[in-house]
């Protein structure tokens, strides 16, 4: 299969073509997505290639009003279409949760299986840089809180394509977050009709053996950097990619630590509440017997995320914060 | 509409005797809406939805009345097994899809499905219900600014029956003439009657017709009223409204209203009307006695339908 070396955001995009050009029941909608490419450029070109080119109309511009489009999307989806519906921001997709927790996430349980909603809900979530309070939340512990809906945060180029062709061809809405820091990271992508990251399996991406690092979404690269700090130190970290919140792959996570008997959980979301501290207290109760030491949790600050570039590097957990767990451990 | 009417009666009676729990919402006095805009409908082809009042259209749309009740009483034979209840009955098959609980949340679903047809190049009329209760909510507008921007081949029909739960339509609505909400998005809205079945299925028909060949939305408000409370555990309705008031309102009872005229146009004997009555009554207790014998779900089940391809954590 092809492999070549792709960001992020280029991995994104050429799944989301991909998919449509697979199937005709696959559409995009959100606010500025085609004739203005979207914010973040993620359906860059796409407006021109469907609905221009091919007189298509698979990439669809919406009002404003979140709960509205994603309402549409969803009445869409029960007939058997799938949308792939773009958030500009994560954030505004809390004007969207009645639509997406009241009626979305409940459908194929309140039919008893009649229905399905076979739907992508996408877009950047967590803090990109001096959005400030209102635009900078990291939700998916929200959504992964949630039956009846499958919640993503892939970390690196490669699950971006294969995550999101998979997002796609799920029949349960599927939350899909993209931290904005990881849009223009590179790397090599394996490419195919179907290669395909099943949900629910979390990844090695560096062996250790004295700590397990366990991260998901971009946090997962400040674990890496972490652990070559440690590794100048002569210690061997572990960092495991969570990438599915739900359903959520325990036995990896629960391998890593009977090997190296000490974890940290590192994410971005508030520490209080944040879906780190359902991970950490999955392992403290499954793994008491093979614990060296309390399970550490590295958390964003419990602030509102503030404007000033000084004040916002101190909410987001860094490699410091991460090595600072380290050593509390012992 | 009688047998909506003595089906709506049969689920009070199963309410009070706590064979039916939760909240339950009866079609009681409002079944000639229902009634006359189903009839002018493509059966199995053409989408409808509404909110939580939703007994009576699945009863005419073709779906299985002892599936709706025994769905009313949470059990295992009902269209969701028990897992939905008065408030969401499905039968997608027929084309029916709910039964949804969130004041106007419904209607964007409504917007999506006559999005779909549209999408799909398919000639499908799609009628979104909601109450004048559900006319005030902002994701309404949002769902009429779209379907008139993409020119979505769906009705709204708002039921006004005069009431969003206990409170009267002018202490909740500044514009009490609903059928405006749709005028500043250009869509053509009227106000028209909803208890003359035979004049709601003529204006349904022409309205019906007019979407599915100009493919535009339209929005109509139908004046009824609810002849029972809001919900079965509604017992002060003298709290928003008189005896007075609601026997004047009885006169205008939909079904009182077409016996009236069938006499006097001699279209049907008394008799006729009579034994047709002792036949809904008999069929309505046949339905009841299945429901009833249906088994309630098994614990296990609970875990069933959270996903279509995996089963969520088990264990509390």
């Amino acid at each position: 299969m092809p492999t070549q070396e792709l960001s992020y955001r280029d991995a994104l995009r050429m799944a989301l073509v991909e998919e449509i050009d697979r199937d005709q029941n696959v559409f995009v909608m959100g606010e500025d997505i085609g004739r203005y490419q979207g914010t973040f450029r993620v359906t860059e070109g796409l407006f021109q290639k469907y609905n221009v080119e091919q007189n298509d109309w698979r990439i669809i511009d919406t009002p404003i009003v979140e709960p509205g489009f994603t309402g549409i999307a969803i009445g869409a989806a029960m007939t058997g279409l799938r949308p792939v519906v773009e958030m500009m921001t994560m954030s505004f997709s809390i004007l969207a949760l009645d639509q997406i927790i009241n009626h979305a996430a409940k459908i194929h349980y309140m039919t008893g299986g009649q229905s399905t909603v076979p739907m992508v809900i996408r877009g950047p979530g967590g803090a990109a840089k001096q959005l400030s309070a209102q635009h900078s939340h990291s939700l998916e512990g929200w959504y992964a809180h949630c039956p009846g809906l499958k919640v993503v945060a892939p970390a690196t180029p490669q699950d971006a394509y294969s995550m999101f062709k998979q997002a796609v061809r799920d029949d349960n809405p599927v939350i899909f977050t993209e931290n904005p820091g990881l849009y223009t990271i590179k790397g090599e992508v394996t490419t195919g009709p179907d290669v395909l990251q099943p949900f629910g399996k979390a990844q090695v991406l560096r062996e250790g053996k004295d700590l397990s690092l366990v991260a998901y979404s971009r946090m997962v690269h400040v674990c890496l950097e972490v652990a070559d700090r440690l590794a100048e130190e002569g210690i061997s970290a572990e960092v495991v990619d969570v990438r599915s919140l739900l359903p959520l792959d325990t036995e990896t996570i629960y391998q890593s630590v009977r090997k190296t008997n000490r974890a940290i959980v590192v994410y971005e979301d508030w520490k209080s509440g944040g879906f780190g501290a359902e991970i950490a207290s999955r392992i403290s109760e499954d793994c008491f017997d093979d614990l060296d030491a309390p399970v550490g949790r590295v958390g964003g600050l419990n602030v509102p995320m503030p404007y000033s570039r000084v004040l916002e590097l101190e909410c987001i957990p860094n490699a410091d914060d991460v090595m600072a767990a380290v050593r509390k451990l012992g | 509409m009688v047998l909506i009417r003595r089906f709506e009666d049969k689920c009070n009676i199963a309410y009070r005797q706590g064979l039916v729990g939760g909240y339950m919402h009866v079609y009681i006095g409002m079944e000639a809406t229902a009634v006359g805009w189903n009839a002018a409908l493509k059966p199995g082809w053409d989408y409808v939805i509404t909110a939580y009042r939703d007994h009576a259209q699945p009863l005419i749309m073709g779906s299985d009345p002892v599936k709706v009740m025994a769905e009313i009483m949470g059990r295992s034979g009902g269209y969701s097994f028990g897992k939905g209840g008065s408030m969401h009955i499905y039968d997608i098959e027929n084309c029916f899809f709910g039964g949804w609980g969130i004041v106007g949340g419904h209607t964007p679903l409504g917007a999506g499905l006559a999005f779909a047809a549209k999408y799909r190049k398919e000639d499908r009329v799609t009628i979104c219900y909601l109450g004048d209760g559900a006319s005030n909510a902002g994701v309404f507008f949002e769902s009429l600014n779209m379907a008139a921007l993409w020119d979505l081949p769906v009705i709204f029909i708002i039921e006004n029956n005069e009431f969003a739960m206990g409170t009267r339509l002018e202490y909740h609505a500044a514009d009490t003439q609903l059928y405006k909400r749709g005028e500043p998005f250009g869509i053509k809205s009227e106000r028209l009657d909803g208890m003359d079945v035979l004049q709601v299925k003529a204006d349904a028909e022409r309205i019906v017709n007019w979407v599915r060949e100009n493919q535009k939305p339209y929005l109509v408000e139908v004046m009824n009223y609810r002849f029972a409370g809001h919900g079965a555990a509604d017992n002060d309705r003298q709290l928003y409204r008189t005896k007075e008031e609601e026997d004047e309102n009885t006169k205008r009872d939909p079904i009182a209203r077409l016996e009236k005229y069938l006499t006097e146009n001699n279209l049907m004997t008394a008799e006729k009307m009579e034994a047709i009555n002792v036949e809904i009554e008999e069929r309505v207790e046949a339905i009841y006695e299945e429901a009833v014998n249906s088994p309630h779900p098994e614990p296990h089940e609970v875990y069933a339908h959270v996903y279509s391809d995996m089963e969520p954590e088990k264990g509390h």
